[in-house]
């Protein structure tokens, strides 16, 4: 039950992610993000925290090497996510909704990662299957995405990211659209996920619970520009349950981001002012 | 056949007899000559009697139709995709394809008959030029109109152009594509009446829009409104044939199937 402890070797193996300085300014002269140093060591389960337009997810786009930043560099397992080298078995993204195919059932949907990587029918199946299963959907493999709910659509996103068998996995506020109880059910299972498939986590939120409740550091960001503010550490051995959400601890790790996000938005208005 | 269906079927079925009775009471009841307006009655018997005469024109009329819209779909296809391909190709052309939609084809028919020798190539050709423009619209409009996740999803993945055209963008363009067919089918329609209406003048063709001329000349007004009837059904056996076209393709997933047959 509970997460795995930061030991001191993890800190010498190399770095999952490492973001050096990465900036990202519009042509238009938009700052949506002031030079960011952020290093993911393997293992970890980093939440990037803030409201909107404090360019979180511009942050996590220049991870997944769909952005390019305007400065600074970044590696992902030592690769820069520019080169066309950047595989898809390292790195998987999960976005704010399902953005599954409506036209293809669930299974074809899991199984196009593979597919496009021309992955041979049988083994491709088999790998449907087995992230069908881990997320609970072997039961809908045939039907179609608009049959589903939207809490199990966004499962089947998940098995679509895990069916590569990614060591990284982004997710861009992949639970923002669902309603709290579905929302917590989720957060349990990602949870669980992690732990057993020894994943590395960049999840964005903006919201301090889900916050606490999944990470072991949570990056505090705030908006215009967009800037990393506060770096806090979750104790890694708190078990992460229903009890886990009513202590005290748990209170007073939202408490203390609640009042990083406040302090970085009063003195953006005095920046303004 | 559930009760919705039923309904949908039988309501304008209904509309449809009242307003037949009506037409029918009115002729008889006021002596309305037949010259003027002929009962719905005399039309039927019409229909029968000159069958031979009208049922040959309505089949030329069909084939151009038919032969356009095929032409329509296949060129109109391939100019979405070019312009898809590249926003140069694109721009450069749009204007010319908005000029085909805007130009009158009663203009340029007599051009297109003069130019082109035989008589079904000209009409097709016309039925074309009005039916062409829904489909490249509709259809560029679609290939665009690509889930932005999705689309980061397929670069992630390292997708080529073809995997990326074939898996997505074709699959995404299918619901716009037959909105502009259902269109099209009708305009080509009316591009091979009207063009025969043009042509016809000239002394050639024999289809319904001919026919129509023809009975307009010899005071045949029954044989018109006959030839009209005909033209009307097959205008709404056109839209109904591509409404169960697209069902069937588009059937298991997209919305404006599946609300028509579930509501």
């Amino acid at each position: 039950m509970t997460t795995e402890p930061l030991t001191a070797a993890a800190n010498d193996t190399p770095p999952a992610v490492s973001i050096d300085a990465a900036e990202k300014t519009y042509p238009n002269g938009t700052r949506a993000l002031l030079p960011v140093n952020l290093t993911v060591r393997p293992g970890e389960f980093v939440t990037l925290l803030g409201p909107s337009g404090c360019g979180k997810s511009t942050l996590l786009n220049m991870v997944a090497g769909l952005l390019a930043p305007s400065a600074g560099a970044i590696s992902v397992w030592g690769e820069s996510p520019n080169a066309r080298a950047y595989s898809a078995q390292r790195l998987s993204f999960v976005f704010q909704e399902a953005t599954l195919m409506p036209w293809a059932r669930v299974a074809a949907n899991v199984r196009l990662p593979l597919d496009l990587q021309d992955v041979q029918r049988a083994t491709a199946d088999d790998r449907v299957s087995a992230a069908l299963k881990l997320v609970g959907l072997e039961k809908f493999a045939e039907s179609y995405p608009r049959e589903l709910s939207g809490g199990m659509q966004m499962r089947a996103s998940i098995a679509r990211s895990l069916v590569t068998d990614p060591s990284l996995l982004l997710m861009d506020e992949p639970f923002g659209a669902l309603d709290e109880i579905t929302r917590n059910r989720l957060d349990d299972e990602l949870l669980a996920l992690w732990r057993s498939k020894g994943l590395t986590v960049i999840f964005v939120t903006h919201s301090i619970h889900e916050a606490v409740y999944l990470s072991s550091r949570v990056v505090v960001m705030a908006a215009r520009p967009g800037r990393v503010v506060e770096e806090v550490f979750i104790a890694p051995n708190t078990p992460r349950d229903e009890s886990f959400r009513v202590s005290t601890e748990f209170a007073a790790y939202a408490k203390k981001l609640q009042e990083s996000l406040l302090r970085a938005s009063a003195n953006a208005n005095e920046a303004l002012a | 056949m559930t009760r919705d269906q039923l309904q949908r079927v039988l309501l304008p079925l209904v509309v449809a007899l009242v307003l037949i009775a009506l037409w029918q009471w009115w002729v008889v009841a006021y002596d309305i000559p037949q010259f003027l307006v002929p009962s719905p009655l005399v039309v039927a018997q019409t229909l029968v009697n000159d069958w031979a005469l009208l049922g040959a024109a309505l089949l030329v009329t069909l084939k151009v139709t038919f032969l356009s819209l095929i032409c329509s779909v296949l060129l109109g296809v391939a100019i979405a995709f070019a312009f898809v391909q590249s926003k140069w190709i694109e721009t450069a052309f749009f204007p010319y394809a908005v000029l085909l939609q805007v130009t009158p084809i009663v203009a340029i028919a007599p051009l297109i008959i003069i130019w082109v020798r035989s008589p079904t190539a000209s009409l097709v050709i016309c039925a074309t030029l009005v039916a062409l423009f829904p489909i490249i619209a509709n259809t560029t409009l679609g290939l665009r109109s690509v889930n932005p996740g999705l689309q980061s999803l397929f670069r992630m993945n390292r997708a080529t152009r073809w995997q990326t055209l074939v898996r997505l963008r074709i699959p995404s363009a299918l619901p716009y594509f037959f909105g502009g067919l259902r269109i099209s089918s009708g305009l080509a329609l009316i591009g091979a009446v009207v063009a025969e209406f043009v042509a016809g003048t000239g002394g050639t063709g024999t289809g319904l829009a001919y026919q129509i001329l023809q009975s307009g000349y010899q005071l045949n007004i029954p044989r018109m409104f006959a030839a009209l009837a005909l033209i009307t059904a097959t205008g709404v056996a056109l839209f109904a044939l591509m409404g169960a076209l697209s069902n069937w393709a588009l059937g298991s997933w997209h919305e404006s199937a599946l609300t028509q047959s579930e509501s």
